[in-house]
């Protein structure tokens, strides 16, 4: 029997929207309203807002937090200041990723936010691991919504609907305050590579704030646009940004993944021995970003040739609506991870030319 | 949801619109808008010969690449050429513009076990 599947408080909001909702991730979700490209150049122009209540938001509490995160977190948090995000990982004991998450230090608490298909695997996998400190975990996920607002008109946009000044809340930063009385927690952050901001608000109360910022069927926002979980991937594909089960999974080490930004390798945490070793004897492969001839998209699984054999494999790829070309990113062999190197992606019966560039593929003006 | 009368389904979403010598034939709105938006179009050359279930071409998405295969054995006299530069419009309009190819049939003989509109509609709504 499959489990059932989960609505966020704005299933009905989507539906009348004109969201195609699909299933992700065992929640329905909206994959697009407009239309993926639309809504993708839509976010790169001005601004979109996407529900990402599927994601998983944990409350942990405790004074044994920041010595328990940190153990179980590649990023190192101790000091980790109250106000503040950091983009993590956390991985098995051989190394392979659990999840990438977001860790925010609170002033009594931490959150986490981890993907939503592996909110249960992170909640087991904390309740495992803290059976001798005094840190207690909560799931909020159902309790709470998100909404993701993104792209360069958002700053000027939220702070016509809020008092409290967005632009004092720098890039990984957080606040929390009151709007109308409702407990309400900005981030600044985001997976699209605009600017933006993702808030957090009790699930009971979120179609009240829609209105707010959406305006109604029949009388919709002028600028601020609802975008699905599409446009959301080719966004992300274009800012490099990982996805878990793609770019990211237990089968693969943070290292590998190219996320050695967000490794501290001289602190102790779970999943650290196994990468040191591979960081001394070097990365047998390594993620990098492909421009393909012609407009093919390489899927997930394809595979990757270079000197007439194979040496890789796609992990995400889109035809990329900002810069018109189809771009991918892939796992290869560690002789061919240049800037330059000439590669061929098989698609159906056909090798198409690819080579490799610089990630991300689009970087937003500053 | 709009299913022309004039034509015939497969259950793989493909529509055959008989004309005087010819067959056209495309996806269905319904194909086009679960695909998404089509990015790519493979379609194949004008005089090559195909047979009932042979795949002639491929949609690719952002999300999904579907294989087209034709009911309906012949000649392909005539691709819709507009579809290489321009495969949007298969998403703008399924059951015109964005028609794929026409084919001289051996027989249209085939068609008659297809879906009609009514059929085609009623199987995509206990497909939902």
């Amino acid at each position: 029997m499959m489990e059932s599947v989960l609505e966020t408080p704005l299933y009905d909001t989507h539906v009348e929207m004109g969201g195609r909702m699909v299933e992700f991730a065992g929640w329905s979700m909206p994959v697009q309203f407009a239309g993926i490209t639309e809504e993708h150049i839509h976010t790169r122009t001005a601004c979109s807002v996407f529900d990402v209540s599927h994601m998983g938001r944990l409350k942990l509490t405790g004074d044994d937090c920041e010595s328990f995160l940190n153990r179980l977190c590649t990023r190192n948090l101790s000091g980790a200041d109250v106000g503040r995000s950091y983009y993590t990982h956390m991985c098995r004991e051989d190394g392979g990723v659990l999840d990438d998450l977001i860790v925010s230090r609170f002033e009594l608490h931490w959150g986490i936010v981890c993907n939503g298909i592996n909110r249960v695997k992170i909640i087991t996998w904390l309740s495992k691991h803290n059976p001798k400190t005094d840190v207690t975990i909560k799931d909020e996920t159902l309790s709470t919504a998100m909404l993701a607002i993104q792209g360069p008109k958002t700053l000027e946009l939220a702070q016509e609907l809020v008092d409290t000044d967005l632009s004092s809340i720098k890039r990984y930063r957080f606040k929390t305050f009151e709007l109308m009385g409702i407990p309400i927690t900005i981030y600044r952050s985001g997976y699209t590579g605009e600017d933006g901001f993702e808030v957090v608000i009790p699930s009971g109360v979120v179609k009240m704030l829609v209105p707010r910022l959406l305006g109604t069927k029949e009388q919709p926002h002028p600028v601020i646009k609802p975008a699905g979980l599409g446009a959301r991937d080719t966004l992300r594909i274009e800012a490099a940004m990982p996805l878990y089960g793609h770019e990211l999974s237990e089968e693969i080490d943070s290292l590998t993944a190219g996320q050695d930004w967000c490794v501290d390798l001289t602190k102790d945490f779970i999943g650290a021995e196994p990468m040191r070793k591979l960081k001394e004897q070097g990365l047998p492969r390594r993620l990098v970003g492909l421009r393909l001839e012609g407009r093919r998209i390489a899927r997930q699984h394809y595979k990757v040739y270079g000197d007439s054999r194979e040496v890789g494999e796609i992990t995400s790829g889109t035809l990329s609506p900002t810069l018109g070309v189809s771009i991918a990113m892939a796992f290869v062999a560690g002789e061919f991870v240049e800037e330059g190197t000439e590669l061929g992606v098989e698609i159906g019966s056909k090798r198409v030319a690819a080579t490799v560039v610089k990630l991300p593929f689009y970087k937003r003006p500053k | 949801m709009n299913v022309p009368t004039d034509r015939k389904y497969t259950e793989t979403h493909e529509w055959f619109l008989p004309n005087d010598d010819t067959v056209t034939m495309g996806i269905t709105q319904y194909a086009a808008d679960e695909l998404t938006d089509i990015t790519y179009v493979e379609l194949p050359e004008v005089g090559t010969t195909v047979k009932v279930g042979d795949q002639i071409g491929e949609v690719e998405s952002v999300k999904a690449t579907s294989d087209i295969n034709t009911a309906v054995g012949g000649e392909v006299v005539e691709v819709n050429t507009a579809l290489v530069d321009h495969p949007e419009l298969i998403n703008d309009d399924a059951f015109d513009d964005g028609w794929m190819i026409k084919i001289r049939p051996d027989s249209t003989e085939p068609l008659t076990a297809l879906l009609d509109a009514k059929e085609y509609t009623s199987f995509v709504q206990d497909a939902v």
